[in-house]
């Protein structure tokens, strides 16, 4: 029987691969697709506290789909910013950002 | 759902301005849109002053999402009060740009809005809607300069490690919702059991400090500020510095002492460890900075330890002096990056050995640089020494006689590095000694702020008035 306890281990193992790629990813674009994954690790932390915990109370669900909007227009900013520094660099490599000290 | 939509009219006014704004500046062209920084300014000023009319008003509304009171109204006066500063501070900026001088605005007011609504929420969905609101606007405002590879560069610093802190902190709310069952802040102090306390809140409780942590640079979440202080535009520098950063400590407040004062003793001692880190790291290291923006975000690292220690006292005289702090720190910060953005828009630089002989070239610049410094470092009489001296009594009442000890060191530590720069500018022979002339507005903005700034500090009681008014929301010791 599948609880709640396997959905936390999901989430908590998605979360931690996100973060893993978040930090050690040298490419700009994979870096926002690795928090992509810890957002959505969240989402399924959020979804299955609200169906196992508080079947009668969405209020989770209702923060899920926040998050989705939220990440959504997260990425989206964040995109034009990696395309106005390609523009500029001919690069999304992070170890070429440089001019100012990291 | 009744819903009284008239204690929401401060946040109404905010978005109203902002789409205004947005829409104005499709309509006018381009060459006729020298007024929108002052617009901007005296729409703000006057939601400000509506703002007064909801002192003392406490109310909740859509079943405790949303909370009305003192403590709100204090850091949206406050986050109003840095609008109207910026958006002066702004005009000769935006003088400046090619394009999209309008949207520049609009972004501003949005930013303040973000922070209208984090420091008035009552509940984690409607403070995570303002935290991203806020923080999304600050991202692209952050890489506005185009064709500025600085701008650009800062900006993409700031979104990857922004979005990932709130990530971060977002698997922090999802794991108190677990533990809570509730996202209602106010319920959390019924839900969450002193004796029961779990490794998933514990887990929860340092992700939300680490999230939080980010947005106030407190060490050790502190690398991002002087790449983003030194490369976002200097008027854009100065709201991130004052603006996030009280949005932020508002929403410490409001979870850790609304939400949970029944577990006080685990969360007293991450945020002691985080101020005496902040306080210790942010001023050393500040000392050997070159570029004035770094400096002030070094330093603005070490007003973060400063500011919370009023967190670790976890009493009501530390909201207190957290509150009065985060006010006068708006005031001096706002004054300090004004003579950057003067002086830079003048001569381009942001080198503080290029400021050398600034007395002669621009007195007023160099007399509001220092009254700023000399604030941040607590001397007195001006208003710093007040509020480090409500902070350090607050935490010396609880018996953290450490804390306030490591904090007036590194005070002392702090006056060199302040000073340094004052030697430079009244002792130092400027390279090129012809006067700088900066523009009116920022003459205003100087001027208010080294006036409120020396008046806080002799008479600081209409202040300390609303501060009381604002900790007395929380009912702690």
């Amino acid at each position: 029987m599948i609880g709640l306890g396997h959905f936390l281990v999901l989430g908590a193992l998605l979360f931690c691969i996100g973060l893993y790629g978040a930090l050690t990813k040298r490419n700009a674009v994979a870096v926002l697709m690795s928090i992509e994954l810890m957002l959505n690790a969240v989402n399924i932390n959020l979804v299955a506290f609200s169906r196992y915990l508080t079947p009668d109370y969405i209020a989770g669900q209702v923060f899920a789909v926040f998050t989705i909007i939220v990440a959504a227009a997260e990425v989206a900013v964040g995109l034009a910013i990696v395309i106005a520094i390609y523009r500029d660099r001919l690069s999304v490599e992070l170890d070429d950002f440089d001019w100012l000290k990291w | 759902m009744n819903i009284d939509y008239s204690l929401l009219t401060i946040e109404m006014l905010t978005a109203g301005l902002a789409l205004g704004l947005l829409v104005l500046s499709l309509v006018v062209p381009g060459d006729q849109r020298k007024g929108f920084g002052y617009l901007t300014a005296a729409g703000l000023a006057i939601i400000f002053a509506i703002s007064f009319a909801f002192n003392g008003v406490n109310k909740e509304i859509i079943g405790g999402m949303y909370l009305i009171d003192d403590f709100g109204n204090f850091f949206k006066q406050l986050a109003l009060v840095a609008g109207v500063l910026v958006a002066l501070a702004s005009i000769p900026y935006v003088e400046k740009l090619e394009s999209y001088r309008g949207e520049y605005y609009s972004l501003l007011v949005f930013a303040t809005l973000g922070m209208v609504v984090m420091v008035g929420a009552g509940d984690l969905i409607s403070l995570y809607l303002g935290l991203e609101l806020m923080t999304i606007t600050f991202f692209v405002l952050t890489a506005f300069k185009r064709g500025d590879s600085k701008s650009a560069e800062a900006g993409i610093k700031y979104v990857l490690l922004g979005a990932m802190s709130s990530a971060i902190l977002l698997y922090g709310l999802s794991m108190l919702y677990g533990v809570a069952k509730t996202t209602v802040i106010s319920e959390l102090v019924s839900t969450i059991q002193a004796g029961q306390i779990s490794p998933a809140l514990i887990l929860g409780l340092m992700f939300l400090v680490g999230g939080f942590g980010f947005k106030i640079s407190a060490v050790p979440f502190h690398m991002w500020s002087p790449d983003v202080y030194e490369g976002a535009p200097t008027p854009v520098t100065s709201y991130l510095a004052v603006g996030s950063k009280a949005a932020a400590f508002a929403a410490f407040v409001r979870i850790f002492m609304g939400g949970m004062p029944q577990i006080q003793e685990i969360w007293i001692a991450l945020f002691a460890g985080l101020s005496a880190l902040s306080m210790i790291i942010g001023n050393l290291i500040a000392i050997p900075q070159t570029n004035i923006k770094r400096m002030l975000a070094f330093s603005g690292v070490a007003q973060a330890g400063y500011i919370l220690t009023g967190m670790v006292a976890g009493t009501n005289a530390g909201i207190k002096g957290l509150a009065f702090y985060l006010m006068i720190y708006v005031f001096a910060t706002i004054g300090a990056f004004t003579v950057a953005i003067g002086f830079s828009n003048a001569t381009g630089s942001d080198e503080i050995k290029d400021m050398a002989g600034l007395s002669q070239r621009n007195p007023l610049m160099a007399a509001v640089m220092l009254v700023c410094l000399l604030s941040m470092a607590g001397i007195p009489p001006l208003a710093g020494f007040a509020g480090k001296l409500f902070l350090f009594s607050a935490i010396v009442a609880q018996g953290k006689l450490w804390l306030a000890l490591v904090g007036l060191i590194m005070s002392m530590v702090s006056v060199y590095y302040y000073l340094s720069v004052a030697k430079s500018m009244y002792m130092g022979e400027a390279a090129d000694p012809s006067p700088i002339e900066i523009p009116g507005s920022l003459k205003l903005v100087l001027i208010v702020s080294m006036v409120v700034t020396i008046f806080l500090g002799i008479y600081p009681a209409p202040l300390t008035g609303l501060a009381e008014a604002a900790a007395s929301v929380f009912a702690l010791k």
